[in-house]
């Protein structure tokens, strides 16, 4: 690792030494390189989309994203814009319906000509403007945690694949906790399910531990009675957790109203960030942990400058998730590899963001880098939730690859 | 030729109707607006055989069905059956566990495509499953209900029931029909790519020329004794029934007609638009298309066309301009119509711009314009007494 931090950095040199002596000669042919695909970019504009949900079921979650995406565009236009342009913000509404995504894609990509997309939120609707991407050659940044198994020319993941969440959450639950045997329980689609396959094998082909119980629930399901008795009945040590979206009020309010709490058993979930703590409400979920990349409480100066920043663009009263932090690093990574490759050319900028090591040293999560395959690399951390709906950070990992098609966990 | 005026044209004003939204189809569309407009054209036709449908089911036979959305979705999940098996050749998956199969069968441990895919590796059982299935369906649903004389509202609540369950059943059956996600990624057709430019020409026009199809078969049925009976059975079921009819046997095979026509939409939906999911079979996408036969006008074939472009139209241009509000915009373009003009735009034609017509003929618009406004007036006014 430390020689491809060394070999970035010498390039970089290089480049910027180049830049130096053939500044005064391609000055103007650079120019005119800035955009030779037909890209909404003027003299002093780019263009670039917003694609979330406003409405429908999936409008809760996806605010958070959009807001920040939002937060560090007006930071980079404070700043100077990219490459001396502006930044000009279109916003489509998702509509929490996937053909919704892949036709908005479509008329943001093929109408507008917008330079990037920051966008989308569940892996369906990722699913459905994939083809789109892919057939106009757009630049999609995705901020969410997700399934891995993808790994497209025309995306770049902010949020963290399976493994690099799940891998080192595990590690620490089975080493702190001496745990032995987990039940898992998911919401019922491919996130979870994939999330679990690769938990199964880790636990027991690495941690020699045990599954006593592996159940899904619909999407939306609000009926817990069943899974709590069982895991009342088997007493696992640890129960591992996916349930997503709206039934994880249900899940929590039911586990506890079971006795169920974090003194008696650990329980590890992959799906709760402080926006669904705001359903939740932190009482339910006192003295049970969440893994993953971002809490709003990481103690560090970055972090804090972007949390006073966020609530003074989005109001005191908002809250910080995972997906948002990812998604206020798209634009950044788009910028750090738009002035790299001196272009908006989506080709050029996908090569850089390949083979340049694009890196952020202050991003709130703490330093990233991007990894040839799309994905960034990035610290997973476990944190035990209060009473007032934010988490302390238990454990840190190092960096982490990006892995998202791990060998012996398919 | 007096024959086919009169039964698929539907008589001289019928065929002016006609006549005019072909141009429209044909040649306005086409000429004026760019590819990317044209290919949502082309989806929201697709939506137009589902309102088709439902005048010939509802606005006649006097059923009302929430759950279209069922038909449209087999229909458009058989094509897409087919559409995917094509795209997952295992060349192109080599870097699956199992290559040759489709990917979200992979990504959920599935070693062995399932026997109900086998077949809809053929492009002529995969026209004739698009049809049949939703048609078999269609009548084992009727003749379950309509035999014990299930009716009215009952009927419209199990059909919201069964859109519901179907739903359910293909987010459960994830490594059956790709879940939640639905089935992506659809690339070529018998070779032929359907994501080209020059493929999304010829499938608008190819679409088009079926949604004409359904139209004229939709009048030829309106215009013989059956489409008779079916009014009368509407309005007086009891009558046509003493008179020695079995009511029954006619409301299935409407049902299964109008099954058949939403599920040739759904094929084109995903030829056009390269995806199908469970977001189409449900009950939100059902009710909406029953809101597009209402504002077209539930008893004017070409009416629903037009409901079914204006309310999408709308949909999209609002959602483009006012990305935070549009959903009340739509809401209030619905409580207007319903409140107003409860025949739909069909309604507005037959009242008011016939009249229109009529007057510029002779040069008389005074009049008629007066009446129109006179009309708006009582009506407005009426609504804000009550």
């Amino acid at each position: 690792m430390k020689s491809k931090f060394v070999h970035s950095n010498w390039r970089k040199l290089m480049g910027a030494a180049l830049g130096v002596s053939l500044g005064a000669n391609i000055g103007i042919a650079s120019a005119a390189g800035v955009n030779e695909t037909g890209l909404a970019v003027t003299d002093d504009t780019v263009k670039v989309g917003i694609l979330h949900s406003l409405t429908g079921t999936m409008a809760i979650s996806e605010t958070g994203a959009q807001e920040a995406e939002k937060l560090a565009i007006k930071q980079i236009n404070d700043m100077g814009g990219i490459l001396g342009r502006k930044i000009e913000i279109i916003q489509e509404d998702g509509a929490s319906d996937w053909p919704t995504f892949a036709e908005k894609s479509r008329k943001l990509l093929v109408k507008d000509k917008v330079a990037a997309v920051f966008g989308c939120w569940t892996s369906a609707s990722r699913k459905a403007a994939l083809p789109v991407f892919e057939k106009e050659n757009g630049l999609l940044y995705y901020p969410t945690f997700y399934e891995g198994l993808e790994q497209s020319k025309n995306v770049i993941y902010t949020g963290q694949e399976a493994t690099q969440q799940i891998l080192a959450g595990l590690d620490w639950v089975a080493k702190e906790k001496g745990a032995k045997t987990f039940y898992l329980i998911g919401s019922d689609y491919i996130w979870p399910r994939t999330s679990m396959k690769i938990a199964r094998k880790h636990i027991e082909n690495v941690l020699g531990g045990k599954v006593v119980g592996e159940e899904y629930k619909p999407l939306g399901n609000t009926q817990f009675g069943s899974v709590i008795n069982k895991i009342r009945l088997k007493k696992p040590d640890v129960i591992y957790a996916a349930v997503v979206g709206g039934s994880n009020v249900a899940w929590f309010k039911q586990l506890k109203a079971a006795g169920i709490t974090g003194k008696k058993q650990t329980l590890l979930t992959l799906s709760v960030t402080e926006d669904e703590v705001l359903g939740i409400g932190g009482e339910n979920l006192e003295g049970f942990y969440s893994v993953m990349k971002y809490f709003q409480s990481l103690d560090n100066p970055n972090n804090k400058a972007f949390v006073k920043a966020f609530k003074e663009m989005h109001g005191e009263d908002s809250v910080i998730g995972d997906v948002t932090q990812a998604a206020y690093l798209g634009p950044w990574l788009w910028k750090a590899a738009v002035e790299q490759a001196g272009s908006f050319d989506v080709d050029k900028v996908v090569k850089v963001s390949e083979t340049a090591g694009i890196e952020l040293k202050d991003a709130p999560e703490g330093y990233v880098k991007l990894h040839p395959n799309h994905h960034l690399w990035s610290k997973t951390r476990v944190a035990k939730w209060n009473k007032d709906g934010q988490a302390t950070v238990v454990f840190e990992s190092d960096l982490i690859e990006p892995n998202p098609f791990p060998e012996g966990y398919q | 030729m007096n024959f086919v005026m009169e039964r698929f044209l539907g008589g001289k004003n019928g065929a002016i109707g006609i006549a005019i939204l072909a141009a429209l189809i044909f040649l306005v569309l086409p000429l004026v607006l760019d590819l990317f407009r044209l290919n949502l054209v082309g989806k929201y036709l697709t939506y137009a055989f589902v309102a088709v449908s439902l005048v010939l089911l509802w606005g006649y036979g006097g059923v009302l069905s929430l759950g279209q959305g069922v038909f449209f979705g087999l229909g458009g999940y058989c094509m897409a059956m087919f559409l995917k098996l094509e795209a997952s050749d295992p060349e192109s998956t080599k870097i699956q566990s199992t290559p040759g199969i489709p990917d979200f069968m992979d990504w959920n441990q599935l070693t062995a495509l399932p026997w109900f895919w086998e077949p809809f590796h053929s492009f002529s059982f995969t026209v004739l499953a698009v049809l049949l299935v939703p048609m078999i369906f269609a009548i084992i649903i009727g003749y379950s209900m309509f035999k014990r004389r299930v009716g009215g509202v009952y009927f419209a609540i199990i059909t919201q029931a069964i859109a519901l369950i179907l739903t359910v059943l293909i987010v459960g059956q994830q490594g059956y029909t790709g879940g939640i996600n639905g089935i992506t990624d659809l690339r070529t057709l018998n070779g032929w790519d359907i994501r080209e430019d020059s493929a999304k020409y010829i499938l608008y026009f190819v679409n088009a020329v079926l949604l004409f199809g359904v139209i004229f078969l939709g009048r030829y049925i309106l215009t013989s004794k059956f489409g008779r009976l079916l009014l009368a059975m509407r309005d007086k079921e009891d009558r046509v029934r003493f008179s020695g009819y079995d009511v029954s046997n006619f409301k299935i095979f409407i049902f299964a007609v109008s099954a058949m026509i939403s599920a040739i939409g759904g094929a084109m939906f995903t030829l056009q638009v390269g995806f199908m999911s469970p977001s189409f079979v449900g009950i939100v996408p059902s009710i909406e298309m029953v809101i597009f036969a209402a504002v077209g006008g539930r008893m004017s074939l070409i009416g629903v066309v037009y409901g079914t472009l204006l309310v999408n139209f709308g949909k999209t241009i609002f959602s483009e301009t006012f990305p935070e509000l549009w959903l009340f915009l739509m809401g209030g373009l619905f409580i207007a119509v319903v409140l107003y003009f409860p025949n739909g735009l069909a309604g507005i034609w037959e009242k008011h711009g016939k009249k229109l017509v009529n007057c510029i003929k002779r040069m008389q618009c005074y009049s008629a314009t007066k009446s129109l406004i006179a009309s708006m007036r009582t009506k407005f006014g009426a609504a804000k007494q009550s």
